[in-house]
C-alpha cells in the first residue's frame, strides 16, 4: 500500500522524534554508556563524539538496510562490524586530518564507536528489518539523540567541574566561556568519572520523570474521552500491574 | 472478660523511637563539639550549625515538594549534620558545609527513600564528595588556638569565612600527613608528634575527630545506652592495629605506626559514629564482625598504599556498599547437621534420580 505524502512526512518525523526524545539512546535505552561517561568531561568533546557517532550511525544504517537482503542471517554481526569499521575509519582518518585537538581528546574511544551498542542495536533492530530512507531517519534521530545526551552532560560537568561553559575549539572555531570568577569555586569531582555517574544518575532521573509526567497526562486526556466504567477498569489492571 | 484486651501482635514493644535514639546520639556528640570548641575556636561551631541547618532545611524541603509526610521530627537530618560538621576541617569557607549538607540528606539519604533506605552513610558520603570536590579547601587544615592567649583566640579564624586559599601561617600538617611522609622516607613516624597531644587533640585535623578523648567520652555513653553495638568499634580498631603491625611489619617501627595510625586522624570516630550506623551496616553478628574486620583492612591499605594520607572514610563507604552482601553470610542455626560435600552431592543424585531424570 502507497503512502500518501502527510503520512511519509508524519511517520518520518515519528522516527526521527523517537531517537531524539522517546527512545533516546543515552536517557531512556541505556546504550553506548561507556563513551557517554568517559568523553563528556567537556560540553565540546561531548559534541564532537555526538557528531562522530551520528554520521558512523546513520552511514552504516543505510548500508546495512541496503544491503539487508544479501547480508545471510549467521554472519550478520560480523558484517554488520565490517560496515561499521569502514565508517569508523573513515571518521578517524578525517578527524586526525581536520580536527587534531579532537582526535586527541577522544582518544581511545573514537576507535571505540565500532563497538558501539547504539550503533550495532540500530543495525540490529532497525536497519536489518527496514527501508533504506527509514534507516537514515532513525540513524539521524537516534545520532541526534546521542549527541543531544552528551551534550547535556557534557556542559553539565564542564559548568561545574571547571568554570566554563561550552569552552573549547572545534574545527578551527573558538567558541564559549570561561568565568575566571568561578575557577576558584569549581568542584573537580564533576571532572572524575564518580562525577560522571552522578550527573548521569541524575539526568536520567529527570528524564524518566518527565516522561512519566508526560505519559500520565496522556493517558488522563485518553481516559477523559473514554466511558467512565472503561476509565474505571483501566485504573484496576493498572494497580494489578504494579 | 472485659479486662482483657485483645490486640493483635507484636505485643511487647520498645519503648525506643528513632527520635529517642537520635537525641542520645546528639548527646554523645556534645563532648566532641566541645572538644572542637576548645580547639579551634568558635569557627568549627558555626559551620555545625550551618550543616545541621541546612540538613534539616533540605530534608523538611524534600518532603514538601515530594508531598511527603514530614519526617524531620525524628532527629536523624540533625545527628547527619553534626556528624558532616564534625568531619569537616575546622575552617572551610562556609558554603561547604551547606552544599555537602544538601549532598547528604538529598542525594545520598532522601533520594534513595529516605530514613532507614539510604544504602551508604550520608555524612561519609557527603565528607567524601567534598574531598573530591575542593580538594584543596578539604585537605588544609588549621593550627589548633592557644587559650591562653585570652578569649580573643576563639574568634581567630571567624575572618577566612570566604577564604578558598588558607594563609599557610595558620595551616598546619595532620599527623597522618606527616605519618605518609615517613613511609615513604622510611624515617620514624613518631618524630614530632606527641601522643598526649594527639589524644587530647591539639593537632590539626578535622574539626571532631582530632581530640580521641571526647570521641571516647561520647562512645561509651552510646555503649552505655546500647544505642551503638560495641562490637562494631573495638573490632574495627582493633582489626586496623593488628594489620597495621602486619603491614608495617618489617618497617622497625611497628609499635610508632600502631600508635600514630590509632590516635592520629579519624579512626577512633568514624569507628565509634560512622561505622555504627544502623541502616548502612549489617543486622547479624557475623555480619558485624566481617564489617568491622573490613573496615580496619581497608583503612590500612588505604593509608599505607594510596596517595590520600587518611582512609577511614573511604573504608567505611566501602563496607557499606558490600553491607547487604555481608548480611546473606547467615551461620547455620544451632542443631543444623554437618554435611560433608560428598553428602551433598549423593543427595543431589538421588534426588535427580527420584525425579526421573537421566542419570549421568
Amino acid at each position: 500500500m502507497k503512502r500518501s505524502f502527510k503520512q511519509n512526512m508524519i511517520k518520518s518525523g515519528a522516527i526521527v522524534s523517537n531517537g531524539i526524545i522517546t527512545n533516546n539512546p543515552v536517557f531512556r535505552l541505556v546504550l553506548g554508556t561507556c563513551p557517554v561517561l568517559a568523553v563528556t568531561t567537556s560540553a565540546v568533546n561531548g559534541l564532537g563524539m555526538g557528531l562522530a557517532a551520528t554520521f558512523v550511525l546513520l552511514c552504516s544504517n543505510m548500508l546495512v538496510s541496503a544491503l539487508r537482503r544479501v547480508i545471510p542471517d549467521k554472519v550478520r554481526i560480523p558484517a554488520y562490524v565490517l560496515i561499521i569499521a569502514t565508517f569508523v575509519t573513515v571518521v578517524q582518518m578525517v578527524l586526525r586530518k581536520f580536527i587534531p585537538s579532537l582526535y586527541d581528546s577522544l582518544g581511545i574511544y573514537l576507535p571505540l564507536i565500532v563497538v558501539n551498542c547504539i550503533i550495532l542495536a540500530r543495525a540490529e533492530a532497525f536497519a536489518s528489518t527496514n527501508p533504506v530512507l527509514d534507516s537514515a531517519l532513525d540513524g539521524i534521530g537516534m545520532g541526534l539523540g546521542f549527541t543531544a545526551a552528551l551534550m547535556l552532560i557534557g556542559i553539565i560537568r564542564e559548568f561545574f567541574g571547571s568554570g566554563s561553559f561550552f569552552f573549547g575549539e572545534l574545527a578551527g572555531i573558538k567558541m564559549g566561556w570561561q568565568f575566571s570568577a568561578l575557577s576558584d569555586f569549581s568542584m573537580s569531582i564533576f571532572i572524575l568519572p564518580a562525577g560522571g555517574f552522578l550527573v548521569f544518575g541524575l539526568l536520567m532521573a529527570a528524564v524518566n520523570a518527565l516522561t512519566d509526567y508526560a505519559q500520565k497526562k496522556k493517558d488522563k486526556a485518553t481516559q477523559m474521552r473514554k466511558s467512565e466504567i472503561k476509565a474505571k477498569n483501566e485504573i484496576k489492571s493498572e494497580e494489578v500491574a504494579l | 472478660m472485659e479486662n482483657y484486651l485483645v490486640s493483635s501482635s507484636p505485643h511487647i514493644t520498645s519503648p525506643r523511637t528513632t527520635r529517642n535514639i537520635m537525641l542520645d546520639v546528639i548527646i554523645a556528640l556534645v563532648p566532641c563539639v566541645i572538644a572542637s570548641v576548645l580547639i579551634y575556636g568558635l569557627y568549627p561551631l558555626v559551620s555545625i550549625l550551618l550543616c545541621v541547618g541546612s540538613a534539616v532545611f533540605a530534608e523538611w524541603l524534600f518532603n514538601l515538594i515530594r508531598k511527603k509526610p514530614q519526617t524531620v521530627g525524628d532527629l536523624s537530618a540533625v545527628v547527619t549534620g553534626v556528624i558532616l560538621g564534625l568531619n569537616l576541617p575546622a575552617v572551610v569557607p562556609l558554603f561547604v558545609p551547606v552544599i555537602g549538607a544538601f549532598f547528604a540528606i538529598i542525594i545520598v539519604k532522601m533520594l534513595f527513600g529516605g530514613i532507614g533506605k539510604n544504602f551508604a552513610n550520608p555524612a561519609i558520603t557527603a565528607r567524601i564528595f567534598l574531598v573530591l570536590a575542593w580538594g584543596g579547601v578539604m585537605t588544609s587544615y588549621v593550627l589548633p588556638i592557644n587559650l591562653a592567649n585570652g578569649a580573643g583566640e576563639l574568634v581567630k579564624y571567624l575572618s577566612e569565612a570566604f577564604n578558598i586559599n588558607l594563609p599557610a601561617a595558620i595551616t598546619s600538617a595532620t599527623p597522618l600527613a606527616s605519618v605518609k611522609a615517613a613511609i615513604e622516607s622510611g624515617a620514624n613516624p613518631a618524630n614530632g608528634l606527641s601522643a598526649l597531644n594527639m589524644f587530647l587533640g591539639k593537632i590539626g585535623g578535622s574539626a571532631g575527630e582530632v581530640s580521641t578523648l571526647a570521641v571516647l567520652i561520647g562512645g561509651v555513653y552510646l555503649a552505655v545506652r546500647k544505642v551503638i553495638d560495641v562490637k562494631i568499634p573495638i573490632i574495627y580498631i582493633g582489626t586496623t592495629a593488628i594489620f597495621t603491625a602486619i603491614f608495617f611489619a618489617n618497617s622497625g617501627y611497628v609499635g610508632e605506626y600502631v600508635w600514630t595510625y590509632m590516635l592520629g586522624g579519624g579512626l577512633v570516630f568514624g569507628a565509634v559514629f560512622m561505622a555504627t550506623d544502623y541502616a548502612t551496616t549489617p543486622n547479624t553478628n557475623l555480619g558485624r564482625i566481617i564489617f568491622a574486620c573490613g573496615c580496619g583492612f581497608l583503612t590500612v591499605i588505604i593509608r599505607k598504599f594510596s596517595t590520600m594520607p587518611e582512609g577511614v572514610s573511604f573504608a567505611i563507604l566501602l563496607m557499606n556498599i558490600v553491607s547487604p552482601l555481608i548480611e546473606k553470610i547467615i551461620p547455620k542455626p544451632y542443631g543444623h547437621p554437618k554435611r560433608s560435600m560428598m553428602d551433598y552431592f549423593a543427595e543431589k543424585k538421588a534426588q535427580k534420580v527420584a525425579k526421573g531424570g537421566s542419570n549421568v
